[in-house]
């Protein structure tokens, strides 16, 4: 019996399992740099207050590149109407982030055309109501729905003053990462939230208007273009009565 | 004082699994249309992102209000010590959870999650009168259960006024509570109203009553127990007094409403152009649910006759489910004045084009949740006084007031 010891077997089993441990741990390496090279990772403060302004003299009628922009920045546009559902009740049920309205002066007549979302309302009747707080405010003023906890029982819809919440009812079949959603949950405007985390300081809406009818910033920074323009000339809260000193302002109704 | 003898509900084997069959079947179908919602999820149902809450929640809000009223026959034995009750105690209380579970079922399969439901358990915003509705609704089975205790196990007797007097108040402040789901609400025009607290007290002594009524002659007729006139003529006044002060919050209600200016469309919505909701508040709650019920409670024959009694407790909770669609739906069909010195041309979300009610139709999936919650309340109902001594023996006229000629 040879017992010359097999020198190539040795070496080959020495390289393929040196091969084979590295490229166990070398994709952990890979991710964890590209996770620490992420978005934010300090907890968000009352500092910056996020909010809108609209102007409804440049809203143009008929136009709805904000509606269109929002829908394809949050996945919006990739839902579909489940096979069965008439086209009048898809209409009511599928989720709408930001809608157009046009309105006529009851005295005047005057007719203005303009973006409603949610208001983002420094007292949100929407988080009063939630009865886990998956409905919940951000220190720096977005109103969003924590879709862990909510269990989907309406009640923030219910709650809302501007209707700007959706439910999803139908199953999910595609979605972004960065705006996850799935069934049975409650969701409105986030101000492009996952912008904010990215250190992108706009929103599609803003952006995607031709007009210069919203422009977005931070309210709390008295430099900010937002808050040069509020305090040029007047602006309302939609439903002022209500006190909910809200981060969406409107000129110009 | 006499003894009062309870006895299991007796009748024939046969007559008692075929109706325990047919609720079978009730329960089966029903089950069948909660898989088929959550399965597929909402878009199956008439429930859309304008109108939220629909039929199921008509159905769960009522038997949740007339769960806390079914508990107030006990509630005059040992709170109010009037001792011609106090046989009645125990089927008031059974009723008090039964009815309670078939609406909280309702609920949590109505939920867009309803596996959260341990979320919704350990996770608490406690501004939320909802939150605070989940440990009042689960607090109140533990007392009424208490209660139950108390007054079917002898040597708990001793505890019986001390655990009526908190179940009494516990019903109470839920109900409270149930109201101010709706009454919480600045957002709606038909809600925002802290009338409807006490309004929702008083509908759930009526509704509570009614039902207590129809369970009572059912079980007892069937079987052939003796149920005399004395003890059906106390129930029925009680029952149209109640109906009489549900009236009375109606007329209140919208006749304040109606001093505002600001509250005028919302009135006429109600009352007058609102279509459907208009039609089932004035034939469904007014005249069927309350006028009609009062004309015959207080009637001298028709009153004080065993069909009469029927037809009317019938009547009321057909008027607390149109009250229940009124409230719920038609508050919500109503728009929100989100631009009030504007008229609506074009939304690209519904938002009431010329002031136009949102729109909602029920659906077959909404219905059968609905019914299958009163199946189950009526199921364990019919279950637990067969199978425990929930009724009195006797309720003839000699046996519950022996001293009166």
């Amino acid at each position: 019996m040879s017992e010359k010891i097999d020198q190539n077997r040795r070496e080959f089993v020495s390289v393929a399992s040196k091969a084979a441990a590295a490229s166990v741990v070398a994709p952990g390496v890979m991710l964890h740099s590209i996770a620490n090279a992420g978005p934010r990772s300090e907890p968000v403060t009352d500092a910056v207050r996020y909010g809108l302004l609209i102007d409804t003299t440049k809203c143009a009628d008929g136009c709805s590149d904000c509606v269109s922009a929002c829908h394809k920045e949050n996945g919006l546009d990739l839902l579909e109407k489940p096979d069965g559902a008439s086209d009048e009740d898809w209409a009511r049920q599928r989720p709408v982030w930001i809608r157009t309205v046009k309105v006529k002066d009851r005295l005047s007549g005057h007719v203005s055309s303009l973006p409603l979302m949610c208001q983002h309302c420094e007292n949100p009747p929407c988080v009063d109501v939630c009865p886990t707080g998956a409905s919940f405010r951000r220190a720096d003023g977005i109103a969003l729905v924590d879709r862990h906890t909510c269990i989907g029982c309406r009640y923030c819809m219910m709650a809302c003053p501007y209707k700007a919440r959706s439910f999803i009812h139908e199953n999910i079949k595609v979605k972004l990462t960065a705006v996850p959603r799935g069934k049975g949950c409650v969701e409105s405007c986030t101000l492009c939230v996952h912008r904010r985390d990215f250190g992108i300081a706009s929103t599609a809406c803003a952006d995607a208007c031709e007009h210069d009818a919203i422009l977005f910033g931070d309210l709390n920074d008295p430099n900010s273009g937002i808050s040069k323009a509020l305090q040029e000339r007047n602006h309302t809260q939609l439903r002022a009565d209500l006190k909910l000193n809200t981060g969406v302002r409107y000129r110009g109704i | 004082m006499k003894k009062i003898y309870y006895r299991e509900w007796g009748i024939e084997s046969p007559r008692y699994w075929g109706l325990l069959a047919v609720m079978s079947v009730i329960l089966a179908v029903a089950g069948f249309a909660v898989l088929h919602m959550e399965h597929e999820g909402h878009w199956v149902t008439g429930m859309n992102n304008e109108i939220v809450w629909g039929l199921p929640h008509v159905f769960a809000i009522f038997l949740i209000v007339a769960a806390s009223g079914a508990l107030n026959v006990a509630a005059l034995g040992s709170v109010f010590g009037k001792h011609i009750y106090k046989s009645l105690g125990r089927l008031s209380g059974l009723l008090a959870m039964t009815l309670l579970i078939g609406g909280l079922l309702i609920l949590v399969l109505d939920l867009g999650q309803p596996s959260r439901l341990i979320v919704a358990m350990t996770t608490y915003n406690f501004k939320s009168i909802f939150a605070w509705n989940i440990y009042l609704y689960v607090g109140f089975l533990v007392i009424v259960g208490a209660y139950l205790f108390t007054m079917m196990e002898r040597k708990a007797q001793r505890f019986y006024k001390g655990v009526g007097l908190l179940a009494f108040v516990w019903r109470l402040i839920l109900t409270t509570g149930t109201g101010s789901i709706f009454g919480f609400l600045v957002a709606r025009q038909g809600y925002d109203a802290a009338l409807l607290a006490p309004m929702f007290i008083i509908m759930s002594f009526a509704y509570g009553l009614a039902i207590y009524l129809l369970v009572l002659m059912f079980t007892f007729n069937s079987e052939g127990r003796a149920l005399g006139d004395k003890i059906l003529g106390r129930l029925k006044s009680l029952l149209g007094i109640f109906v009489s002060a549900i009236l009375y919050f109606v007329l209140v209600y919208h006749l304040t409403n109606l001093y505002g200016t600001e509250n005028h469309e919302y009135e006429a919505f109600i009352l007058l152009n609102g279509g459907v909701y208009t039609a089932t508040f004035w034939v469904g709650w007014v005249l069927l649910g309350m006028l009609v019920p009062m004309a015959i409670l207080f009637h001298p024959a028709l009153g004080n006759s065993r069909g009469g009694i029927v037809a009317a407790s019938l009547l009321v909770i057909l008027g607390g489910l149109a009250a229940m669609y009124v409230i719920v739906i038609g508050g919500q069909a109503f728009p929100m004045p989100i631009f009030p010195d504007k008229i609506i041309l074009e939304s690209g979300f519904h938002d009431g084009v010329a002031g136009a009610p949102l729109y909602y139709s029920p659906s077959l999936p909404e219905l059968l949740l609905g019914i299958g919650g009163v199946t189950v309340a009526l199921t364990v109902t019919l279950v637990a006084v067969r199978m425990l001594k929930f009724l009195p023996a006797s309720l003839a006229d000699e046996v519950v007031d022996p001293h009166h000629g």
